[in-house]
């Protein structure tokens, strides 16, 4: 049996299942941000499957993968300063750790 | 024959990449196994003929980002305590097995319209055409390269020394 569409959409809904899990259950905030950037991949990998078989001469899917990797770098350079800015102030950046402003 | 063998294995190997990023506990091993997650989806692109997003894809993500966060683990010093759970994971294990579920249901039943046209390859002269020609997406390129500086400049601020 050949690979289908079908494939590439499931092994992408496991990665983006796997990335959500790890993301809600660290403690530590780079894990979290590490299964953040496997979330978005999984996204990418539906984008450019869909874009593959379903229109194959517009690759408007792969245009937005590259629009969403943009995005994820920037989101990681923001994410990284503001966890080492953290840990400067508070020595910590365990999640459960960080509630300064919890009731 | 050659794709559908590439795939298995890269699929295998991504998925188990990535269950070992959210398993271990040491930070560092964690770091090593995203970036083994993030080449594989690299293989991925190429069998999905995408050789410019999976050029793209080492470049930015395993030369980039994953430099990153390692230079973030070593700079916070938490390989010591290791990556470890907090009190929600068997319930988020079966929302998230549900969601699982419910997405692969609804993808594997819903009626895709497969085209039989061949892909675009090489693709790097047709994405540019896409990105900068006539119609396309020139005002979001503008967009994301504001984008990209206003997050350089604040990840400057967030981490200058006072």
């Amino acid at each position: 049996m050949s690979v289908s569409l079908e494939h590439y959409l499931v092994l992408s809904a496991v990665l983006f299942t796997v990335g959500l899990f790890g993301a809600l259950t660290k403690r530590n905030a780079i894990v979290i941000l590490m299964c953040v950037e496997i979330m978005l991949n999984a996204v990418n990998i539906a984008m450019v499957a869909f874009s593959r078989f379903i229109t194959p001469e517009l690759l408007t899917g792969q245009v937005f993968a590259i629009f969403i990797m943009v995005v994820a770098a920037a989101e990681a350079a923001v994410g990284l300063a503001i966890i080492i800015s953290i840990f400067r102030k508070r020595d910590t950046i365990e999640t459960t750790d960080i509630n300064l402003m919890k009731g | 024959m050659g794709v559908d063998i590439a795939f298995w294995v890269l699929a295998i190997v991504g998925i188990a990449a990535a269950i070992a990023v959210v398993s271990l506990r040491n930070v560092f091993h964690t770091a090593l196994m995203l970036i083994l997650c993030l080449l594989s989806v690299a293989g991925i692109y190429v069998t999905l003929s995408a050789d410019f997003l999976a050029a793209v894809q080492i470049l930015i993500y395993v030369g980039g980002i994953s430099i990153l966060i390692i230079l973030a683990i070593m700079l916070t010093r938490e390989v010591q305590h290791g990556s470890l759970s907090n009190k929600l994971r068997i319930p988020v294990f079966i929302v998230a097995a549900v969601f699982l579920g419910v997405l692969i249901f609804a993808m594997v039943n819903s009626p895709w319209q497969i085209s039989s046209l061949p892909p675009v390859e090489p693709t790097t002269p047709a994405l540019a055409g896409k990105l900068l020609g006539e119609g396309g997406f020139i005002l979001a390129i503008e967009a994301a390269g504001v984008l990209l500086l206003a997050s350089i400049l604040g990840a400057i601020v967030l981490v200058r020394e006072k």
